[in-house]
Order: C-alpha cells, then structure tokens, then sequence
C-alpha cells in the first residue's frame, strides 16, 4: 500500500516527458494532461481515505530503511495537500485550455505545468530536507520556464528578478542544510526531530532555524515578500492562477513541517519572530491590496495577506490555531485560484487590467460576476464558506493563547481584503455598460466552468465543515505530536 | 585544512554578494556562481575532509569518510549549473529584448 505515494509524483512526470513527443497536437495533449492529472486526484484521494482509516504511510524509496535512504512520508497533512493541489492544478487547465494561446500550446506549457505539479506533489510527500531542496528545484525551475514562456518585455524583466532571487534562496537552502547536516548527522526528517529532541535546541540549531525561516520566508512571501506582486502579474492569468494557489504555498507547506516537527523546543525565541513577521506581512500586504488600481497587482498582494495569515496560526501554535491553519491553507488554495480564475477571465475581456477603465461587466456575464462575488466573500471571510471557519479557528487559538494585538491585526486585514476585492467587483460589474456584445476582447465563459466548479467546494467546504474536520484534526494531531511522525517512519 | 577552506570559502561569499549586489547582469550571473562554489566549498569542509577510508565495506577500516556531502555537492552542482545556463539565456533575450543589461533599468514603467 505504501506505493501509493510513488504515484502522485511519477504520473505527472512521466506524461510530461510523453507530451514533448506530441509538440503540435494540442488536442490530444490536452486530453492526456486532463487524464493524468485525473489519475493522480483519484490516486490522492484514496491515499487521504487509506491515511485516514489506517496509518501514516511511508515508502522506502529503493529498499533502503528509514534514517539511511530517502523516504517518502503520506500523513494526513501531507496527502491532503498534494489532492487539493492536483484538483488545483486541473482546475486552472480547464481554465487555461481556452484562454492560453497557441504559441504556448505549441511551446511546451502542458508539460511544464506537470513538471510543476511533480515538484510540487514531491516537496509535500518527501521525508527527507535535502530531497525538499530537490524537488523545491523541480517546481522552481519549471516556474521559471512558465513565467519567461512567451518572451513578453514585462515577462522577461520580471523573470530575471524572480529567478535571481530564487537561486540566492535555493543556495541559502544549501547552506542552512549543510550546517544542519553538520550539527545533527543526519538529514531524514523524523531522525532530525528525533536527534533535536535528544540534544536540545541550543543556540547553533536555532540560528539554523532561523536560516531556514529566511529562506521559506523568501519562497513563501512571508515579509520577504517584494519580488511576489511583479513576477505573478507577469504571465498569463492561468498561469497566474497556478502560481497564486500552488507556489507559496509549499512554502507555507515547508515552514509548518519544520517548525512543528523540527525546531518546535524554543517557540519564545523562534515562534515570536514568525508571529511577527506574519503580522508585518499581512499589514503590508493589505497596504498593497488597498492601494493598487490593477487587478494583477490587487490579487497578488491579496497571495501575500494570506500567507501572513496562515503562518499567524502557525506561531501561535496551539492545537486549535493549527488546525485552523490547515484549513485556512486548504481554503486558500481553492479560493485564490478561483478569484485568479475569474480575474483573469475580467481581464481576456477587457483587454486591460486598470479598474480604471471598464465597468459594467454584469449584464453581459452575470454568472461570472456571482462567481467572483462569492470567491470575495469566501476570501474576506463570510460565512457559511470556507474562510470564516478557518479565521474562526485561528482566532480562537490566537485569544487563547493571549495574542491580542496580532489578532486584531489579522481581523482588521481580512476587512482590507474584503475592501480591496470589492474595489475590483464595483469597478468591473457595477456602473454603465460602455461595450456591447461582440466587442470583447475574449468571451471569458472558458472561466465558467471551472469556477462553478471551485464555487461548489468552497461552499461545501464551509457546510461541511464537520467533515473535513476530520481530516483537519488527523493533519494536527500530527503537528502537535511529533513522535507519531517519528514513529511511523523509524518503526521503533 | 578545514579552517583553511572555510576562510576560503568565506572570501569566496564575500566577492559574490558584492558582485550580486552590482547592477551588470553579467556580474551578478558571475557572483551567483560564485555564491554556489563557496556553498560547495562549505558544505565539504564544515563536515570534514577526508576522515577515514572509503566508504566501502570491503576496506575493512577503523574509519570511514562521510560520502553523504559529496553526494550533496553533486546534487547541488548539478542544479546550479543548469540554472546558470538558464539564466544566461534568459538574460541574453532580455537584452535583446530590452536593449540593457543594466538591472536598475528593469524596473519597469507605471504605464505598461
């Protein structure tokens, strides 16, 4: 049973290497793109049902035990993740099929974009830190290759500062491994955590720590966050969207692995620094979200406010303000490619991004304007859909735990990204209808289906917020206790 | 001869921040290159040069040497020079493209 967590890795990376043989026919690489992600959502699927009623999986990868060989760990939180971030993923093609255009059909997109799955389902499962960086490598790469595709002026200036800052983090990443590997003798992620809690967190591993919460912090946006809203309002809005619900957040996915299983013995030290920094983060980012007049700009900043969010509960740190960052996370996802999905589809329309310039849109695409009304509410919190549960959580922990000031904060951002958002909407749906059918740039009903589609989850993410609690409190057990991981995978 | 090569690699760190923080594209894809070199370096000597005999089992020795950083340094080798290649198209069709290679001047206009 433990193969399962090969899959989520290899199906996309193999279609991926069959699509380059199939450079001009785009139909049927569609067709295999849209089958191999499918695949891989069923596969996640059954591994979150196997996970939930059996065990933590782990799989040895070549026969070589734990603390020696390269593992692969599938726990709750883990292979939640990697479903939610191929249904993702599938949502932005179903999106992307119409509105990306035949110079990137033909120039590999389909290919890059499951290389990018690859990486990013890895650096989930694996249980090993350098394998993190390799994978971290995988999904960076590919983004590179994504964001440069079609050679556009803004495209290629905003590449450079993307890829250079990501080498220098992906060298710091180097680093702060080589030190750790120098310190503990060891790089499998549970025998890490093992030997951490034997010898005490002293001064030399916490300096590490913070290395490494530098260098997440530049691959998540959490405060290092000012090469984010140029590089993600360069590509195409699909890939736009990819990008908002997938990228950081395997940052985010990385800062919670190693800060409750690794570094969790000095949260004075480590914990306040990052609550801090999650408090910056999300003021600055709603400074940026309120003060933009571009669609592209307001959403990115929007990515950022999220992240500072997610890691406030984070370092809190109580069992309660975990889950809701769990959830949080996984509502964030669905909800920022669905506001990304439809961003997009207003601006194929409009053939601009400035607020500025258009008005009027809900006569013409009523269901689209509903879609992104409801994404707003999703994202600023409003009940019955998935953000208000997920604030509620982290709040609730946050109080508890004595948090106030920061607290305040997160509830005061969450009405600047209702205000920032609604900006959009009253710009781009309200007022005098200035075109007439047939003007358009693009007819953005491609955006339909797949935003119906992250509608419904987001809705029955809220309702059923029982059942996914489930789940949600399997994923923190974990995080709170750290020798079941350790456990599962060194079989004591 | 480990203090040697960190003082060395340290140097190393010192040139290439100074040459990433310049504002030559050239320059930087020279420092960053350097950066992984001193990383390299680093990660070699910071665990210890050559301790023991090789790690095979049939050498029958007292002591092994640690094979895991050069495993690490390969890996990472690998990577960096991949992505050096990449960035040096890349930023050869961004001069093309743009007619700079001046990173100030990548700044980018409101009105685009």
């Amino acid at each position: 049973m433990s193969n399962l967590l090969i899959y989520p890795i290899i199906i996309p990376l193999l279609m991926a290497m069959v699509l380059v043989f199939f450079r001009d026919r785009i139909k049927l690489q569609q067709w295999l793109t849209v089958l191999s992600l499918l695949a891989t959502i069923g596969v996640s699927l059954f591994t979150v049902y196997y996970v939930s009623t059996e065990q933590i999986l782990v799989l040895e990868l070549g026969g070589w035990s734990a603390p020696f060989g390269i593992v692969l760990v599938g726990d709750m939180l883990a292979v939640v993740l990697v479903a939610v971030a191929s249904f993702v993923t599938l949502m932005c093609l179903l999106y992307g099929f119409q509105s990306i255009d035949t110079g990137h059909k033909k120039h590999f997109v389909y290919p890059m974009i499951l290389v990018l799955l690859t990486g990013v389902n890895g650096s989930f499962l694996t249980g090993d830190i350098f394998n993190l960086f390799v994978f971290f490598e995988v999904m960076l790469i590919s983004s590179y290759v994504l964001i440069a595709l079609g050679g556009r002026k803004i495209q290629l200036r905003e590449s450079m500062k993307y890829v250079i800052i990501n080498i220098i983090a992906s060298t710091l990443f180097v680093i702060a491994t080589a030190y750790l590997y120098a310190a503990t003798g060891t790089l499998n992620l549970a025998h890490l955590s093992e030997r951490i809690a034997l010898a005490g967190q002293d001064g030399l591993l916490t300096a590490i720590s913070f290395l490494y919460l530098t260098v997440f912090g530049l691959k998540s946006g959490l405060l290092l966050f000012f090469w984010l809203p140029g590089s993600y309002s360069a590509p195409p809005p699909p890939i736009a969207a990819l990008f908002a619900a997938l990228l950081t957040k395997v940052g985010v996915y990385t800062i919670i692995r190693t800060f409750t299983l690794l570094f969790y013995h000095k949260p004075e030290i480590t914990h306040t620094v990052m609550l801090w920094m999650a408090a910056l983060t999300m003021i600055l980012g709603a400074l940026g979200a309120v003060s933009h007049w571009e669609i592209k700009k307001i959403l990115s900043y929007n990515v950022i406010i999220s992240v500072g969010f997610i890691l406030f509960g984070v370092a809190v740190g109580t069992e309660q303000s975990l889950s809701g960052s769990f959830y949080y996370l996984i509502h964030d996802m669905l909800s920022k490619a669905l506001i990304f999905i439809t961003g997009g589809a207003i601006i194929n329309i409009f053939g601009t991004d400035k607020l500025k310039e258009f008005s009027g849109l809900i006569l013409f695409r009523p269901l689209l304007g509903w879609l992104f009304f409801i994404g707003m509410l999703a994202l600023a919190g409003v009940p019955p859909l998935s953000g208000f549960i997920g604030k509620v959580m982290i709040l609730q922990g946050a109080i508890a735990a004595g948090e106030l000031a920061v607290s305040i904060i997160g509830l005061i951002t969450s009405l600047m990204v209702l205000y920032s958002i609604l900006k959009i909407f009253i710009h781009s749906f309200w007022g005098e209808t200035l075109m007439s059918e047939g003007q358009e740039y693009s007819t953005g009903k491609h955006a339909l289906l797949p935003g119906t589609i992250l509608v419904v989850c987001i809705v029955a993410m809220g309702l059923g917020a029982e059942w996914v609690n489930t789940y949600v409190t399997q994923a923190t057990e974990v995080m709170v206790n750290p020798n079941l991981y350790i456990e599962a995978v060194l079989k004591q | 001869m480990e203090t040697f090569m960190i003082i060395l690699s340290g140097i190393l760190f010192t040139i290439a921040t100074y040459l990433i923080l310049n504002k030559n594209f050239l320059r930087i894809v020279l420092g960053i290159t350097l950066f992984s070199h001193a990383t390299h370096m680093m990660l070699m000597a910071i665990n210890g040069l050559k301790r023991g005999a090789a790690p095979l089992l049939g050498e029958h020795a007292d002591a092994y040497t640690d094979p895991i950083p050069q495993a690490l340094i390969l890996t990472s080798i690998v990577i960096s020079f991949a992505l050096t290649a990449l960035l040096l198209v890349l930023g050869y069709r961004t001069y093309i493209e743009l007619g700079t290679d001046n990173m100030k001047k990548l700044r980018g206009e409101s009105h685009e």
